[in-house]
């Protein structure tokens, strides 16, 4: 028990950080009985509850089922011998992500801070530690060292050519389409059916696929709702308001089912592509939203001047309204990105084995009866991961816009 | 159009300069473009029907359905026509939305309001359930209620009571009810009427305090009377049946909320009041400081303050996005059908899997959510126009 030292009782002023953790739970816990009961009330209920979790995970619960199917949850039913591919794939988006951290950070006068490095430290630790990453500490180290390496490269050419950020948006646009002919084969590769697609890589790549495809026609439909041309507002209007009414599981069946009905007879497009184009529909319409939002904040004035300075509506929209309007709508964007991630979750239920389709069929396995629980948890964790890294992003670029004026 | 109007000669140049033009031939091009779309793909599916034979229609919804359905709030036999399946499964899309909105709306509030408690625990649990709920997709967190919390409760054999009032088994929960439907309907009528009689009774005894300063004494028994009459028909009239357990596993009486709604309804309520609470948290932060300050100065107690001062003013800023949150509660009530609960998303699926028929089954799905979301915003729109500035 620690008590308060005496010359921060006779200390003058008034110090809130020098508080003693006596003085600092009497007066963020035991203020009044009120608070006090609340203090005493937590404790007890969740202290009770994460008592039985911990025990639950240490005696009762078999987490033998997760490195027994790593693979399956990583990647599906892809064939082993074609891994190779995949960590290309992984090691493609680890060189570009360090690059581009590395471009975005060169005026940073120290890129691995302390508290990068330690986050580096952790990460190795746990590839290390963790026993299902444990039989690929071989590729997945290099995968940290090629993040690292290329920030360091990539603060070197930022520095040198200030005009490099262009080309590592495009890199990123070609990688792509360059993970996408990795993941199926074809033009020399071995073709892999989609029907093996699976697992996290089938999560991520429909969810950056969806991005990706939803983008274009979101700005337009959020273009024509805004504009002064009455059948283009209304007809962007009518799809933005039909869509947003509509669940996205049914649109998900729609997709699976309609889609070919709407095409010449005997024409039946991939399943996850049509799982992507209703996913790309669906999300659309509510980027629309956010980008009007961010449209609706663009002061009047910035479009008068641009008219009276001659230019045209399309370089108007280009040059002046939509680099503002964007830059006003990015935490909605990232807000709305994060919900098409969790979104694909969805296509499980229309067949495809995406990281949550996958868990229900590993459940489905004899073996693994009953072990809901611990696949559950553990696809949570791995979703969580996600959706915070982005939320985290997010706030991340608020805060560097909102510095900025 | 204007330059032709004029006695010079046609000017192609000038007219391809001029914006007018531009803007109706956008608009002409554009509805065009729509149009073939429509077209090519409408023929398409024409097509395609007549060439499985199924010429669009309705008249199908009038041939038995044929399948039965596990829980129901009207009537309902196998043999029925779908249409009544398909009321079958709105009806429980209803039940699922309804106390879906109230107990999200609650626990909402509850959450928003407790990161601004003193207390230090309460507020980091506040923004720890945010951060944890938020970042999970909702079918996982769905699954995860159905399999891992309420599937690993005991089989009826040992089932768990609740002070003798209820029991939970993993067949589901079992609470103290009316005797009869009828009944029921008439506690929950009970119910809505005193909280609308004591609302409209509570303003109008502030609105003569505001004026006179003193007074009210009628209105404050009023409210009295319709408290007490409230209270004499929930415990008396009523006619309770406590559920009871049965030697050997089992329950009789009471009212059995299956497995499927108790963790749809968990999986929904916790989902969206996570959204709820950071609505309502940002809310209570557009309220200026200086409004905390002044109420304090004035001698309000600190839940006085936030009760009388803060959340009105908050709420100004809070009913809009609430709109959108029971719209997505709404559409999301249809994953329940992942897990069997035979709301209308499920009966709609199995009517489309018998029928051969997805277009109109998904019309009809498309009319139902659209026309809920439609009632919302019209209910939440009256509500929001109550509370923001009236300006005079």
């Amino acid at each position: 028990m620690t008590s308060v030292t005496p010359d921060s009782v006779s200390s003058a002023r008034p110090d809130v950080l020098a508080l003693g953790p006596v003085a600092w739970a009497k007066k963020n816990l035991f203020s009044d009985w009120f608070n006090s009961l609340l203090t005493i009330l937590i404790v007890g209920i969740f202290g009770w509850g994460i008592f039985r979790l911990v025990l639950w995970a240490l005696t009762v619960a078999q987490w033998q089922v997760i490195p027994n199917n790593f693979g399956l949850f990583m990647s599906g039913t892809f064939p082993s011998q074609l891994y190779t591919r995949i960590w290309a794939i992984l090691a493609i988006i680890c060189g570009l992500a360090g690059l581009s951290w590395g471009v975005l950070g060169r005026n940073v006068s120290t890129l691995f801070s302390r508290n990068v490095l330690i986050g580096l430290g952790a990460v190795c630790a746990f590839i290390v530690l963790f026993p299902p990453t444990r039989p690929n500490s071989l590729q997945l180290l290099p995968m940290v060292a090629l993040v690292a390496g290329g920030a360091a490269a990539g603060r070197q050419i930022g520095r040198k050519f200030p005009g490099v950020g262009k080309w590592i948006s495009l890199s990123w646009f070609l990688s792509y389409f360059v993970a996408l002919w990795l993941l199926g084969g074809g033009l020399g590769l071995t073709k892999v059916s989609t029907n093996d697609w699976g697992g996290l890589v089938l999560t991520l790549f429909t969810a950056v696929s969806g991005i990706v495809l939803c983008f274009p026609l979101g700005l337009l439909l959020a273009l024509g709702r805004r504009s002064a041309l009455p059948v283009v507002r209304l007809l962007s209007t009518a799809y933005i308001e039909l869509v947003r009414g509509v669940p996205l599981v049914a649109f998900l069946f729609m997709g699976q089912v309609m889609i070919p009905l709407f095409l010449p007879i005997g024409s039946r497009p991939d399943r996850i592509l049509r799982a992507v184009i209703a996913l790309a529909l669906f999300s659309a319409a509510y980027l629309a939203e956010n980008v009007r939002a961010g449209l609706q904040a663009v002061p009047r004035g910035q479009r008068e001047a641009a008219m009276s300075l001659g230019l045209n509506t399309p370089t108007t929209l280009g040059l002046i309204i939509l680099p503002q309007a964007l830059k006003i709508a990015i935490p909605a964007i990232v807000g709305q990105f994060i919900s098409l991630f969790q979104d694909t979750t969805l296509l499980s239920i229309v067949g495809l084995a995406e990281l949550l389709g996958i868990g229900k069929s590993i459940l489905a396995n004899p073996a693994y009866l009953g072990r809901y629980a611990e696949v559950y948890l553990f696809l949570a964790v791995i979703y969580w991961f996600f959706c915070y890294a982005m939320s985290l992003a997010s706030r991340k670029i608020e805060e560097k816009l909102n510095t900025e004026h | 159009m204007a330059h032709d109007s004029g006695s010079k000669t046609f000017d192609l140049k000038a007219m391809l300069r001029d914006e007018r033009f531009w803007k109706i031939a956008f608009q002409v091009i554009t509805l065009i473009v729509v149009l073939l779309l429509l077209s090519f793909f409408l023929g398409n599916l024409n097509r395609n029907l007549i060439q499985q034979g199924r010429a669009f229609g309705f008249s199908f919804l009038r041939n038995p359905a044929g399948f039965s359905i596990g829980e129901s709030l009207i009537q309902y036999r196998p043999n029925d026509p779908y249409w009544r399946a398909l009321m079958v499964g709105l009806g429980n899309t209803l039940t699922l939305v309804v106390g879906g909105i109230v107990l999200t709306t609650l626990l909402g509030v509850v959450a928003g309001v407790a990161s601004f408690s003193k207390n230090w625990l309460l507020q980091k649990l506040s923004r720890l359930y945010v951060g944890l709920v938020q970042n999970i997709p909702l079918l996982l967190q769905l699954f995860f209620w159905y399999f891992a919390i309420f599937g690993a409760l005991p089989n009826p054999a040992n089932q768990i009571g609740v002070l003798g009032l209820a029991f939970l088994n993993n067949r589901g929960v079992y609470i103290p009810w009316a005797s009869s439907a009828l009944l029921a309907i008439l506690g929950i009528a009970a119910t809505v009427g005193a909280a609308i009689a004591a609302l409209f009774l509570w303003r109008w005894r502030t609105k003569i305090r505001i004026e006179t300063g003193v007074g009210g004494q009628a209105q404050s028994i009023a409210l009295a009377v319709v408290a007490l009459a409230w209270l004499a028909i929930i415990t008396v009239g009523m006619d309770w049946t406590v559920p009871e357990g049965v030697e050997g596993g089992g329950v009789t009486g009471g009212l059995r909320l299956s497995r499927e709604y108790v963790a749809s309804l968990t999986a929904l309520v916790f989902y969206t009041s996570a959204f709820v609470a950071e609505i309502v948290r940002a809310g209570i932060q557009s309220v200026s400081k200086g409004q905390w300050e002044a109420a304090r100065t004035l001698g309000l107690n600190a839940g006085m303050v936030m009760r009388l001062v803060v959340f009105p003013q908050a709420l100004r800023v809070i009913i809009p996005p609430m709109n959108s949150q029971y719209m997505n509660l709404t559409k999301n009530s249809s994953l329940a059908f992942a897990i069997a609960f035979p709301e209308i998303y499920s009966i709609a699926t199995t009517t489309y899997n018998q029928t051969g028929r997805p277009v109109e089954v998904f019309v009809v799905m498309m009319a139902t959510y659209l026309t809920l979301c439609l009632l919302i915003t019209v209910v939440m729109n009256q509500f929001n126009r109550s509370v923001q500035f009236k300006e005079r």
